[in-house]
């Protein structure tokens, strides 16, 4: 019975896990809040990498349109990375995920004047876990309203 | 810093060529030196002097741990237990007893003489050949008596450089980055400590997260990362009066600083639209020069001793690996090619290695190559650690570890290790909070 009950435990946990990522980019919803209503705030990146996925673009997208919408508002994108690297360099890859985003935004018509940058490297997580599931939600960019 | 005040006053005895005892530290030491260490004598009136001056009861006992304990740390010694010495302190000083000690299995004994002379502290101390029952060493020196940590710390220092022939690493300071609080939002503070550990001194207040502090070659400034007003940018900090300064007014995040060996500039990473590359400033003039030009992340600077070429992180291959380049940012080569990611490389103060961080299959190494990258080695391997940082004398690493979480995110800790570059004699450094990116003073005093 308690071995039966561990195995399904396990079972479902995989499951979670393997259904929250896509290769290693992070896929859940856990985390990720909203800049609007409809428009999540954040986008995700495989390890090492800060090319945009599809579905970070679509995201941007969203946010694009939002903020076309909300001339008024500035936003602070701030880049994150997971905490398998060393310090300096994963300030430096924060700051360039950040950039993607800010490109893509930009691509949409979003002015760079409304949008400002910042690294937080390894210094924020969001989930305090050692473990893959973790490291994806941590390798972020989040879409802040700075005013 | 606390200025320096120490007069060598007297060399008793002029050091002669004998076939005396000596400690390779070139090899991993399997058979440590048996030493004793003789609390310093104390004549009754400097005694309660030194109660009433320090609080300290027995400042002789007191200063010899501090010598037992540094000699003990660095794997080489084997300090003997106080309880089996025969002789007083006072009469081992003038003349020790050598069958006594021998009996004892010693085979170097450290004696001395601490007393207040014009509310001064003045130390004398005598290092001795057991077997050959000769004096190998006498010096004496004052100080004011708040230093006494230090007194202890340089008597070590000249006990190490008499035995091993290289200069010591005691009486130093790190500079690190105090840590406290939950994992995803941490606060950090600088600190800074002698070496083993004590008279640590909290010099930020944690109210914006600081960085990778580094001290100047004099050790009266530090230059590290500061989130102050939510602006990362390079700072720097006069430790004696407090002051701190932005470094240079750039349109975006710098970060990665070191000084360079003659402390006259600083060099660092600037980030801007997503791309890394690595810039000095002149601090007197306020110069920039940019040093690389790659659209890769260029990062981790450290400049060889002799200011020629610099070392640093870089992507340009598509990963993390060395680079060396000259200070002007011509002849850049790659020099790690071993199975992994490399980072945060740094040079030795002896010039013959760069240490570094490496990231294979999960695992964290610190290790040293080369300055060509041959001969790599690795010192350590741990699920995280990095950020190498060298003992003045180049004979080991001071670096930190951080603890894998359990399946709740708990059990979070960062803690400061050393090992030394034999790759032997690993241990924690004591700390009073989680720490993190420590760097290692030069010599205060020589």
């Amino acid at each position: 019975m308690i071995a039966s009950l561990l195995l399904s435990a396990c079972a479902t946990q995989v499951k979670k896990t393997s259904g929250q990522m896509q290769g290693d980019v992070y896929t859940g919803t856990d985390t990720v809040k909203e800049l609007a209503k409809g428009v999540p705030d954040r986008v995700f990146f495989a390890t090492n990498e800060t090319v945009l996925t599809t579905a970070s673009r679509d995201t941007l997208r969203k946010q694009a349109a939002w903020l076309r919408k909300n001339s008024s508002v500035n936003v602070v994108l701030e880049g994150h990375a997971d905490e398998r690297g060393t310090r300096e360099y994963n300030l430096a890859l924060g700051e360039r995920r950040a950039n993607s985003a800010k490109d893509y935004l930009m691509t949409y018509g979003i002015s760079s004047d409304r949008i400002s940058v910042i690294s937080y490297g390894k210094e924020r997580p969001v989930d305090s876990g050692s473990n893959p599931l973790a490291w994806s939600k941590n390798r972020r960019s989040v879409t802040v309203k700075a005013n | 810093m606390k200025s320096i005040y120490i007069l060598i006053l007297l060399f008793l005895i002029p050091i002669k060529a004998f076939a005396l005892i000596e400690v390779d530290i070139t090899r991993g030491n399997l058979s440590p030196l048996p030493i004793a260490v003789s609390p310093l004598s104390t004549d009754k009136e400097s005694k309660k002097n030194f109660e009433v001056l320090l609080k300290k009861k027995d400042i002789g006992s007191a200063i010899s741990s501090v010598v037992e304990n540094n000699l003990k740390q660095t794997g080489l010694f084997n300090t003997l237990s106080k309880d089996a010495f025969l002789q007083k302190p006072n009469i081992a000083h003038l003349k020790p007893r050598f069958e006594d000690w021998s009996l004892i299995k010693a085979q170097a004994l450290i004696t001395g003489k601490v007393t207040i002379v014009n509310e001064k502290l003045r130390v004398e101390f005598r290092l001795w050949d057991v077997l050959a029952g000769k004096e190998m060493m006498a010096l004496a020196f004052t100080t004011v008596p708040t230093n006494w940590r230090r007194v202890g710390h340089i008597i070590t220092d000249k006990v190490y450089e008499r035995l091993t022939g290289e200069k010591g690493y005691f009486d130093t300071r790190i500079i690190y980055v105090a840590e406290e609080g939950p994992k995803t939002n941490r606060v950090k503070k600088l600190a800074i400590m002698d070496q083993d550990g004590f008279n640590n001194k909290y010099l930020t207040l944690g109210n914006e997260l600081v960085l990778t502090p580094r001290f100047n070659p004099t050790n009266q400034m530090v230059t590290y990362l500061s989130y102050f007003r939510n602006l990362p940018r390079v700072y720097l900090l006069d430790i004696e009066t407090g002051v701190q300064e932005v470094v240079g007014d750039f349109p975006g995040m710098t970060f990665a600083p070191r000084f360079s060996p003659d402390g006259k500039k600083i060099i660092m990473s600037f980030a801007m639209d997503g791309n890394s590359e690595i810039y000095t400033m002149d601090l007197e003039n306020r110069v920039v020069e940019k040093i690389t030009n790659h659209p890769s992340i260029d990062t981790s600077p450290s400049y060889s001793p002799d200011g020629k070429f610099i070392c640093f992180n870089s992507d340009r291959s598509g990963y993390q690996q060395i680079y060396v380049m000259k200070s002007d940012g011509t002849n850049v080569k790659r020099i790690s090619f071993g199975k992994g990611l490399y980072g945060t490389p740094v040079w030795s103060p002896r010039g013959d290695l760069i240490a570094f961080t490496k990231l294979h299959k999960g695992k964290f190494y610190i290790g040293v190559m080369r300055v060509d990258g041959t001969g790599e080695r690795l010192l350590t391997e741990n699920f995280y650690q990095e950020a190498p940082s060298w003992s003045p004398n180049g004979r080991v690493l001071i670096f930190y570890r951080e603890t894998k979480t359990n399946s709740e995110g708990e059990g979070f800790s960062a803690k400061l290790w050393s090992i030394d570059l034999t790759g032997y004699n690993e241990r924690q450094v004591p700390t009073e909070t989680d720490a993190s990116d420590p760097s290692w003073s030069s010599l205060l005093s020589n």
